[in-house]
């Protein structure tokens, strides 16, 4: 019921006004007894990038397969540019990077991305383009098989990027990256999506897909466990204070935002306080003429969003409460 | 599909071991097809001799270019395949080729025909090295040089090149249905080198052994081969080389078993997922 309600309210913060690049309803993918993707719905609409955060195993990679085209469904439909996944017409203006980046290992970057332009139909110039776009162009007459991990990865984005794709599916581009290489390639998504492009974004790190991605579909155990808009998720972040003398500071701030949602832990207070509300308590600590030593929001990590949006309907609840 | 012709002719040119197994060929053609039976006939004498170095002259030019095709020819063939259909699996490159948008029978008929392609070099280059060997041994013999007509070294040519498509479309359809190339290269060479010569062994005792030795693909390279000239075993000549069957019917055999390979790698190609 609550799901709905997230659901809803994604709906609400979307920009539906324009045809979405991607469908799917009840999209479903069944090994034998395991049931990898279960009944998932999405939309991704032109400029939008969408993050799909969840696990290891919750079944990203298999819902992105789907779309590409490259197992069928169980059950449902989707449709990608308004074609059949996998379709000439659908994969025209798609690019993808799926699970690990798989190239010819005898063949230098170069040359990799020049085979598949040929099987695209992609003008040859596009090549040294993508190559600059990701930093690879110092490399790319090295073979593949010499590459280290991030500069594969790299390879694999470029490779998405080369027919100048309308959607890109990136399934975790961050794997195998390191923290400078990460920022960089949420740089660079989140410039994709301001060029207009649309962006399916997998990961299972709540921070990356925060930090880039306008809607997350959180999903686990092959479920959508819920959709939600970046701000959203922020707002259910905590707000630590450590304040002198703490008592009081605990008596102001359930004054604001209710009993229930002020816990003393240790020497701190951690509130559940709406990201729009936290300056409002700021004022009354200070006013309250109460010492404030720390006042920082501390974001959940997936586990916490998690058990918070499955765990209780309750929680759910009243994470959504404070937006609409 | 031109595109994917394209793609797949880059991948093949440039993968090294398309040189090696072209390199391994060419030395194995001059050494048993040229020197072996030279130096036989140096040091032998009496009508099997005589026959060796007749076999190395620019008369028998087409049967001895085509003679190791139905065995070693075909099972490098089939390596040939294996590796192009079964690598991209081991690579994760399937995804990476199909998400481009070809469509899947697109990328595998571009697959198949650069394949066909690269056998009509491997046959080029098979006739001009046998033509070059035999002008050796013809001036040293101070043997005529009598070439065979155009005509029939085009016949051979294309018979040569259907049997090596034939154990190339093997190849693809082993590569694609064991999704590698170990298996498959595996697989493959057993079935050439040791269950064909099995069943062939024991056809004489049971007879429907010899119904079954009929459809094989080696027996009826071997006996495609021996119509183009090659010499049968029982002269002396290459291994698998028999005229247990006639030519034409070997000729069909062998184009509906490739027919049939591909339809095989086709349909495991479109049906099945990539994961
Ligand atoms: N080819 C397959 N055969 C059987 N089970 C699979 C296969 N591919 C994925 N699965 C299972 O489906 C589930 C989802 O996997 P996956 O989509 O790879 O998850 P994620 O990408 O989110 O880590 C996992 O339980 C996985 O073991
Ligand atoms: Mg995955």
């Amino acid at each position: 019921m609550t799901a709905t309600a997230a659901l809803d309210r994604a709906a609400n913060t979307s920009p539906a006004t324009t045809e979405p690049v991607l469908v799917a309803r009840g999209l479903t993918k069944r090994y034998g007894d395991v049931l990898a993707v279960d009944a998932v719905d999405l939309e991704v609409h032109p400029g939008e990038v969408y993050g799909f955060l969840g696990p290891n195993g919750a079944g990203k990679t298999t819902t992105m397969r789907m779309l590409l085209g490259l197992i069928r469904p169980t059950a449902g439909t989707a449709t990608v540019l308004g074609h059949r996944p996998g379709s000439p017409q659908a994969l025209a203006e798609v690019g993808a990077l799926v699970e690990s980046p798989g190239f010819y290992p005898y063949l230098s970057g170069r040359d990799n991305l020049r085979v598949l332009a040929r099987y695209s139909g992609t003008p040859s110039y596009r090549i040294g383009a993508v190559l600059e776009l990701v930093d690879l162009a110092g490399r790319a007459g090295d073979r593949f098989s010499t590459y280290s991990l991030g500069m594969k990865q790299r390879l694999g984005v470029a490779a998405a990027l080369l027919k100048d794709p309308r959607l890109l599916i990136l399934d975790e581009p961050t794997n195998g990256l390191d923290p400078a290489g990460m920022a960089e390639m949420r740089e660079l998504v989140r410039r994709l999506g301001e060029e207009g492009r649309a962006v399916l974004l997998s990961s299972h790190l709540l921070g990356e897909v925060q930090q880039v991605c306008d809607r997350i579909g959180i999903i686990a155990g092959g479920r959508i466990v819920t959709e939600s808009t970046v701000s959203e998720l922020r707002g259910q972040a905590d707000l630590v204070v450590v304040a002198e003398p703490l008592s009081q500071a605990h008596q102001v701030i359930a004054g604001l935002v209710g009993d229930g949602a002020v816990a003393q832990q240790g020497d701190a207070l951690r509130c559940q306080v709406p990201a729009q509300q936290v300056a409002e308590v700021n004022r009354a600590l200070v006013s309250a003429g109460i010492d404030v030593t720390e006042l920082r929001r501390e974001e959940k990590s997936l586990e916490e969003v998690f058990l918070s949006l499955t765990g209780s309907g309750a929680t759910i609840g009243e994470g959504g409460s404070h937006v609409g | 599909m031109l595109a994917s012709v394209g793609a797949e002719w880059m991948k093949l040119r440039k993968r090294p071991s398309t040189w090696v197994l072209g390199g391994v060929w060419l030395a194995m053609l001059v050494f048993f097809a040229y020197v072996l039976p030279y130096l036989t006939a140096d040091s032998d004498t009496g009508p099997e001799a005589a026959g060796a170095l007749a076999s190395t002259l620019p008369a028998e030019l087409v049967g001895n270019a085509v003679a190791g095709y139905a065995l070693f020819g075909g099972a490098l063939a089939l390596i040939l395949g294996a590796l192009s259909a079964g690598s991209e699996y081991g690579w994760g490159t399937v995804k990476t080729a199909l998400t481009q948008g070809p469509g899947r029978l697109n990328v595998l008929g571009g697959m198949l025909a650069a394949l066909g392609l690269t056998l009509v070099g491997m046959v080029v280059l098979t006739f001009a090295v046998s033509a070059g060997a035999s002008a050796i041994v013809a001036s040293i013999e101070s043997a005529p040089y009598d070439w065979p007509p155009v005509a029939d070294i085009v016949t051979g040519m294309a018979g040569g090149w259907l049997v090596l498509a034939m154990f190339a479309l093997g190849g693809v359809a082993l590569g694609t249905a064991t999704r590698g190339t170990s298996m498959a290269i595996g697989l493959g060479l057993v079935w050439v080198f040791v269950v064909e010569g099995l069943i062939r062994a024991s056809a004489s005792a049971l007879e429907f052994l010899d119904t079954v030795q009929r459809a094989l693909p080696g027996v009826n390279g071997g006996s495609l081969t021996a119509a183009l000239g090659a010499r049968t075993v029982e002269e002396g000549g290459a291994p698998g080389v028999s005229t247990l069957i006639s030519g034409w019917q070997a000729t069909l055999v062998v184009a509906v078993l490739a027919g049939g390979f591909a339809l095989v790698a086709g349909w495991l190609q479109r049906a099945r997922d990539v994961v």
